[in-house]
């Protein structure tokens, strides 16, 4: 169905400032509406890149990026260093830059599961709580599709999961396309409709269980790789919901079970 | 009331401190204490030339003020080591400056008026430019200020919004020009960015948003010219220094609320 896409590339290929050397050469992406797709890549393999010039942020070297006519994207970027010197509450940076009702900022609260911290400074926030915060702001804008760059940056294992899972909610509540950049292969392969396997151009792409075990991406990732494949063996019978403050500690201690305990890397 | 020379004094000292709260606020949000230093400093150099060529002061510190900040903007741009840069570029134009209006004999007598303002001689022209320009940077400042708060906060998230941070950069850029031209005749070369930056760390511990920060540095300012002013005149102390040694007794409060 082509036209439908959200977003797509042809050919697309990005310099490095100032150079001719090649940061990301001839990628062909598409998104569509409702679809989540995921891109893995290794550092510097042009993961943040791609991001950029799908946004029109960056200039192409060669190719053509196609929005859709008033398409709305909501985008949290990568590691968000907010500026300390600025006081700013939660509820406040919720209307920036565009302002938003007190209703409206309440709801997307409470749609990422953060509802109660609305007068908090951002600077007193945890790292899963603000990733929340971010989440919610990028929804304010009714969006078509959500861009997120390492979206689980600092966020412990729980707090991954517990992200994806809203992530997939907001999916299903508002149809909207989810992008994400991420290095969580684990909880990525699980979580998303497709996965674009990234190194300075496309090694595959496809579904999860096509790309985990295609031997391009296992060529790159090694022995993570292999935790993957475990994962699609392994089945969970728990749910992390957002986590407290303090955080929620695995241990002998915990009264739920694994039916096979998720130590993916010496799988 | 215009023709009481301390009233003059008091209301160009307010026009002021309207101003000098907000974008002192956006001075120290964006860290660009060093950058207003070289701008102010650079004012000095404007004085020399506006007395050489015989024109307006404010016409040659704004000038001079303009060239200065894109100069820092281009050079922050192309990546240069920002602090050094700025060191350099802020003692280099004071140097020139001092330098440049030696050469002017009239000025030569009145040079501290320059360096640390000479309020007290505002006249009716002086305090309807200041008006003016402090009227027309707020207006600027109120009618960008939510893209100008979000570039201040995260120029990747203004982007994402459709927002060029570089223009807003260039905006603060002249505003801050602006204001110290007009800051010239109240506080003088060296003591400008103390107007901006004092107050605007005054209000940062006690405030929760950047609107209340901004009117909270402008309130500081303005008790701060009052409370200067005031004790010029009790104590026949000078005025420039006399309201900045007022911010800073303001800040070291703020710090004490703030700890409580």
């Amino acid at each position: 169905m082509p036209g439908d896409a959200l977003i797509e590339s042809r050919t697309l290929t990005i310099n490095r400032p100032g150079t001719s050397e090649p940061v990301l050469a001839r990628v062909d992406f598409r998104i569509c509406p409702g679809e989540i797709v995921t891109v893995v890549g290794p550092n510097g393999s042009g993961k943040s890149s791609l991001i950029r010039a799908l946004l029109g942020h960056m200039p192409l070297a060669e190719g053509s990026v196609t929005r859709r006519t008033g398409l709305r994207i909501g985008y949290v970027p990568q590691r968000v260093q907010l500026d300390t010197a600025i006081p700013m509450t939660v509820r406040r940076f919720l209307s920036l830059p565009r302002r938003v009702t007190d209703a409206q900022a309440q709801e997307a609260l409470d749609r990422t599961g953060v509802p109660g911290l609305g007068a908090r400074q951002l600077t007193q926030l945890s790292g899963g709580q603000f990733q929340r915060v971010l989440l919610a702001r990028a929804l304010l804008s009714d969006p078509h599709l959500l861009v997120l760059d390492e979206p689980t940056q600092g966020l412990d294992q729980p707090g991954i999961v517990a992200f994806y899972q809203l992530i997939e909610e907001v999916r299903r509540q508002t149809g909207a396309g989810i992008l994400m950049v991420s290095h969580d292969l684990l909880v990525v392969m699980r979580s998303s409709d497709r996965v674009v396997c990234l190194n300075g151009h496309v090694c595959c792409e496809g579904t999860p269980q096509h790309v985990s075990t295609a031997p391009e991406y296992l060529a790159l990732f090694g022995a993570e790789a292999e935790g993957t494949l475990a994962l699609y063996r392994h089945c969970h019978d728990h749910d992390h919901d957002l986590v407290p403050e303090g955080g929620h500690i695995h241990g002998p201690g915990c009264s739920h079970g694994h039916t096979s305990e998720p130590t993916a890397a010496s799988h | 009331m215009l023709d009481d020379f301390f009233m003059r004094a008091v209301l160009a000292g307010l026009g002021l401190a309207l101003v000098a709260g907000p974008l002192g606020s956006f001075v120290v949000w964006r860290r660009m204490a060093y950058f207003g230093d070289s701008t102010a400093h650079a004012a000095i150099l404007g004085v020399a030339l506006a007395l050489a060529f015989d024109v307006s002061i404010y016409a040659g510190t704004l000038a001079v003020a303009v060239a200065m900040a894109s100069l820092v903007s281009a050079l922050v741009a192309r990546g240069q080591a920002m602090d050094t840069m700025l060191g350099v570029l802020s003692h280099s134009a004071l140097a020139f400056g001092l330098v440049a209006i030696s050469f002017v004999p009239s000025a030569r007598s009145d040079l501290s008026a320059y360096l640390f303002g000479d309020i007290l001689a505002v006249g009716r022209l002086d305090l309807a430019l200041i008006w003016t320009g402090a009227a027309l940077v707020l207006g600027l400042l109120i009618l960008r200020w939510q893209r100008l708060v979000t570039s201040s906060l995260n120029e990747e998230l203004a982007m994402a919004a459709g927002i060029d941070p570089r223009l807003e950069r260039l905006v603060l850029s002249l505003c801050l020009a602006v204001v110290v031209a007009l800051a010239i005749r109240v506080v003088g070369s060296l003591l400008i960015s103390a107007m901006l930056i004092v107050p605007a760390a005054a209000a940062r511990g006690w405030t929760r948003t950047p609107e209340r920060m901004a009117a909270g540095a402008a309130l500081v300012a303005a008790a701060s010219v009052l409370a200067g002013l005031w004790s010029s005149l009790r104590l026949d102390t000078p005025a420039g220094p006399s309201i900045v040694t007022a911010a800073a007794v303001f800040f070291l409060l703020s710090q004490g609320v703030r700890r409580a």
